[in-house]
């Protein structure tokens, strides 16, 4: 038999089906969310069961300031990514670089959280069940963060080797859903550690 | 990329062996990947097979010394954590990637490239954790491939009692392959909704695409799970981390529980596949349609809801509280419900057909019978008392056995034979196909039937030796004499593949007459698999066109 | 009949668990039965007759009473299993704890098994030894079940399901066995290398031969008495590592790394029911472990012969 030609009508089919970057972004996110959502499940089953050791209560201090830092940077991609659409390439740079700039402070912050506790308070992963759960929450979300800048900063580079067009903005837009959702987790994991467990 | 566009059949035989392999190798089309995890596959299933007989000959009678409990234990370790990550999930996802573009009238995946790396690292994967018979001695000089059971339970997983790298063996090739399965379930997602031929709306895509698709939102949410544990057991091994370290107030059920979140969807992940074959081999080889095609999609819809709710029930003797002991007995028997509508479905649409009993419906319908018996025994399993019993023991090992062997495996075997002639072009040798099925059939019920006669006697899994007089050892030995029937089977398998390979008949478009997208297209597909992409209006877009004085979209 | 059969039970959870089994077993035979009539009717009746017939049989696409009809009945067959179940797991699970019964610890080693009677003041190993419970007048044993390493189970299929022993997640359970005699199971959770010979054993005696037991667990055996405090097996013994690892009540030896051997004589197995507690199976324990257990925690002491020999002498003294 050769090859059937399977169009049996022409109907003009007005057939639209979603973009594939945003399904797969979309996929993407789930499948963080539920690696996330585990790390979060042992940090709520651990809150009170740390024999010795420092407790959170002594030794965490909400970092406010880092946290506005995060979000604030969510806001400035998406104010880039419109003014890319828009064709304002030179706005669009300096939001985009301003966000890359308050996603590093968030690190730096963390950083600075960090050298504080284990120096100074003596909390390390292997101190207590506070110590592995803390580290390892705040640390999967900080790895996180560190991915989506270096997106950021690849996106950066193109920009200034002029090969950014505003035709990339779809892509962009993709790319702020992680960086968004990255956001999200840490208004999670945030209220988990310095509200909910202290 | 200028070389590919015509069928690989078609190119000349002359061109050297370097380029070839270079293309095999640097591939990003969907039907070679699909080939590669198969072909993957079936390597590991040869692998697993073997790990399987030593331990079936090592249990043939009491206090045998084939093996010593060292060697067994880590049979039995290698056999489930390879049958599993290695053998059942690479076919999954080996043939979800060469049909369901040619069956949704794409020319590809929604991300080939992605789908090439996915397929590596899920090598490289099962590469590593047979690496661990030469690397696992470690620093300690202690252990080599890992023997803490496939779901290697907390705290033998600690460096305290697993010393040396065995377990970080497991840990690492499991973790690294689990990125390549969320990678191609994103892929499959993508593609099914994404890159749909016109007119194929969610409501008109075969079942095996609406298979796919749960399958790879599973895997989605229930792989992830399992990369967390796998992450914290290694803070814990490297880091002095304490998630699972019971000593230092640690849960040792907590890794239970995350294990177990990932590992009852994964049986879900394997099976829905395993289901996909049939509901397009059974219609074919009835001559019917699928009966009842709305509600196997809810059926199946609601099995991937409901089976993220169940995963306790491997966890009935650990101590739980009876009211938590009681949702999951309800949250297990529920899934049975919408799983045994499949198989009324399944009968119905024999029903009234006209039934051809070629290779690849034989291994439906024992599948038909053999997870009819399988969903049944896990009903038993989930009466948790009755599971008090026999958790644990050999009715456990026959049961879920009888869903991957019985259920998933000759489903497999099925679409083998039912899609060889498309993906080759030649015709499988039909007498061949039948002995194996004879063979395999008696194997697996010599084996897998008797098994369940030691668990209501009493004999836990895992062990590398049993007590005489306990009434095990018949049926041990019946078990045992069963694998060579199953063996003798695959042997002639993989025979009838390679001769039908190389000297089959030419098998055409369309040789078992029927109706979804890839048997309008020629045997093996050309590189693009659609020279236009079809337009369809009905789920059996060939049934309109060789019936179009009757065609489905008028019942649709 | 096998020993470990859980179709013959001798104490109320196996036999609660059976009586639930049973209508389980017995309500999934009937469907199996009922779909594989259907089915194997299907194949005969609806095969195809004539391999030139190239006629389609009439496209069928679906039934709502039909497909209505096999939902309801099985939501209906779960509902009726799931309520069954649940009144048995109530049953079992939440049985109160009577003031009389007799309480036992268990621990799980690393592929041994440690009870422990703290009313009784008893430290036992490997052989569990309870009383009788009469109907009439219960006397049940409830046992807490601990682990000192990893996780292990405790099965004895005539006497009740198995429960876990789990490190830092204790765990109880209850038996009240109505019939007297050894009832024999194993460990049900993979614990090790040798999970497969950690057996368990369980003396049912009648309550003066339960007493008269516990009375004997409660006194120094003779190896412990001054008399024997200058034989040479016991200097072997408390010269060499076996302290650190054993207790023997009356001697410096304390620890429970492996079983208390200060009754030893009286158990009928040695190496967690591995094999029979005779003096020569003793003797090669001691000498060659990885003869009867490879892969159990217990070294090959590395003794001379003659210290092997007075050494035997000595634990055949702890009866």
């Amino acid at each position: 038999m050769s090859t059937l030609s399977v169009s049996i009508h022409n109907r003009n089919l007005d057939w639209r089906l979603p973009s594939r970057g945003r399904v797969g972004m979309h996929c993407l996110i789930a499948a963080e969310a539920a690696i996330f959502t585990i790390f979060v499940v042992a940090y709520l089953f651990y809150i009170g069961k740390s024999a010795t050791g420092p407790q959170p209560k002594d030794v965490l201090h909400p970092p406010i300031f880092y946290t506005v830092c995060l979000l604030a940077s969510s806001l400035t991609m998406h104010a880039a990514v419109r003014k890319l659409v828009a064709g304002s390439m030179a706005a669009f740079a300096g939001l985009w670089l301003l966000t890359i700039v308050l996603g590093g402070a968030f690190l730096y912050g963390t950083a600075r959280e960090w050298i504080h506790l284990i120096f100074d308070d003596g909390l390390t992963i292997s101190t207590n069940l506070f110590g592995t759960t803390y580290y390892s929450l705040v640390g999967l979300h900080a790895f996180h963060v560190t991915m989506g800048l270096l997106a950021l900063i690849i996106v950066a580079l193109f920009y200034f080797a002029a090969r950014l067009r505003r035709e990339h903005a779809e892509r962009l837009e993709i790319l702020s859903m992680y960086w968004h959702f990255v956001d999200a987790v840490w208004i999670v994991v945030f209220t988990v550690v310095y509200v909910v467990g202290v | 990329m200028s070389t590919n566009t015509i069928a690989l059949s078609e190119l000349p035989a002359s061109r050297p062996f370097t380029l070839r392999l270079h293309e095999w190798v640097t591939t990003v089309d969907h039907k070679r990947l699909g080939m590669l995890y198969i072909l993957f596959a079936l390597a590991f299933l040869i692998v697993g097979g073997i790990e399987a007989t030593i331990m079936r000959v090592q249990l043939i009678r009491p206090h045998n010394d084939l093996v010593s409990p060292e060697v067994f234990n880590r049979m039995f370790t290698m056999h489930g954590t390879t049958m599993i990550f290695f053998v059942a999930m690479p076919l999954v996802f080996g043939f979800a990637n060469y049909l369901v573009p040619l069956m949704i009238g794409a020319r590809d995946m929604a991300f080939p490239r992605l789908n090439a790396f996915s397929f590596w690292i899920t090598a490289l994967g099962g590469l590593f954790l047979y690496f661990s018979f030469l690397g696992g001695n470690g620093l300690y000089g202690a252990g080599s491939a890992p023997d803490v059971g496939w779901f290697a339970y907390a705290p033998l997983t600690a460096k305290t009692f697993s010393v040396g790298h065995s377990t970080d063996y497991w840990t690492l090739s499991l973790l690294v392959s689990g990125i390549g399965s969320v990678g191609t379930a994103i892929n499959i997602i993508a593609t099914i909704l994404c890159m749909r031929c016109p007119g194929m709306t969610l409501g008109k895509m075969p079942l095996l695409a609406w298979l796919n698709l749960t399958m790879a939102g599973l895997v989605i949410l229930a792989v992830s799970p399992l990369t967390a544990a796998q992450l914290m057991l290694l803070i814990d091994r490297y880091l002095g981390g304490h998630f699972f370290d019971t000593q230092a107030g640690g849960s040792a059920v907590i890794w239970m529980h995350f294990f177990w979140i990932f590992g009852h969807p994964e049986v879900y992940v394997l099976v829905i596949p395993a289901f996909a074959f049939a509901s397009e081999i059974i219609p074919v080889f009835s001559r019917k349609a699928i009966f009842g095609y709305p509600v196997m999609v809810l059926a199946t819809v609601s099995i991937g809801f409901i089976s993220m709710s169940v995963w306790a029930h491997h966890m009935f003797t650990v101590g739980m509280t009876s009211g938590a002991n009681t949702f999951f007995v309800l949250s297990t028997m529920a899934i049975a419900v919408p799983t045994g509508i499949k198989i009324f479905n399944w009968l119905a649409t024999m029903w009234g057909g006209k039934i051809r009993f070629a290779t690849p419906m034989l291994f439906c319908i024992a599948f038909l019978f053999q997870f009819l018996v399988a969903g049944l025994t896990g009903v038993t399993l989930a009466v948790a008392p009755f599971d008090w019993q026999l958790g644990n023991s050999y009715y456990v090992v026959a049961h879920f056995h009888y869903v991957i062997v019985g259920g998933i495996l000759f489903t497999s075997f099925a679409a083998f034979y039912y899609w060889f002639p498309k993906v080759t072009g030649k015709m499988y040798n039909e007498g061949l196909g039948k002995l194996h099925f004879w063979l395999f059939f008696i194997g697996f019920h010599l084996t897998f039937d008797f098994m369940h006669v030691p668990g209501l006697l009493g004999m836990p899994r895992r062990i590398y030796t049993y007590e005489p007089g306990r009434g095990w050892d018949i049926w041990n030995l019946i078990a045992t004499v069963g694998v060579f029937f199953q063996a003798a089977g695959v042997l002639v398998f993989v025979g009838n593949l390679l001769w039908s390979y190389f000297r089959g008949t030419a098998a055409g478009n369309d040789p078992w007459d029927a109706w979804t997208l890839e048997w309008s297209t020629s045997s093996p597909p050309p590189e693009y698999n659609y020279a236009v992409i079809p337009v369809v209006r009905s789920r059996r877009p060939l049934w309109d066109l060789k019936h179009p004085e009757d065609p489905d979209w008028r019942y649709e | 009949m096998s020993p470990t059969t859980i179709f013959s039970p001798a104490s109320t959870p196996a036999q609660s668990i059976l009586g639930l089994s049973i209508f389980a077993l017995l309500t999934v035979a009937a469907i199996f039965i009922i779909v594989f009539a259907l089915l194997a009717y299907a194949l005969v009746r609806f095969r195809n007759k004539n391999s030139d017939d190239r006629s389609e049989p009439a496209q069928i696409y679906g039934s709502s009473q039909v497909e209505l009809a096999w939902t309801v009945i099985p939501v209906l067959i779960v509902i009726a299993l799931s309520l069954a179940t649940a009144r048995v797991i109530a049953s079992v699970q939440d049985a109160p704890r009577p003031p009389g019964a007799l309480e036992v610890i268990v621990t799980g080693h690393q592929y041994w098994w440690e009870y422990r009677y703290p009313k009784l003041n008893i430290v036992t190993a490997n052989e569990l030894h309870v009383p009788l419970s009469d109907p009439a007048h219960p006397y049940p044993t409830f046992l807490t079940l601990l682990s000192a390493d990893t996780d292990h189970s405790f099965w004895v299929p005539r006497l009740a399901g198995k429960t876990d022993l789990i490190p830092n997640h204790p765990n109880s359970m209850w038996i009240d066995p109505h019939e007297t005699g050894l009832f024999l199971g194993q460990c049900a959770q993979y614990c090790g290398t040798q999970h497969a010979k950690m057996l368990l054993r369980v003396y049912v005696q009648p309550r003066e031969d339960f007493d008269r037991w516990v009375r004997e667990q409660q006194q120094l055996p003779q190896g412990s008495t001054e008399a024997a405090a200058t034989s040479a097996g016991r200097r072997v013994f408390e010269s060499t590592a076996c302290v650190n690892c054993h207790t023997v009540s009356g001697t410096p030896a304390r620890s429970n790394f492996g079983p208390d051997l200060t009754h030893l004589m009286s158990r009928d197995t040695i190496a967690a029911g591995a094999v029979p507690n005779t003096p020569e199976m003793l003797r090669l324990w001691i000498k060659n472990p990885r003869a009867i257990k490879p892969g159990s925690k217990m070294p090959a002491m590395g003794l001379s012969d003659q210290d092997l020999d007075a050494l035997t002498a000595y634990l055949e003294t702890l009866r």
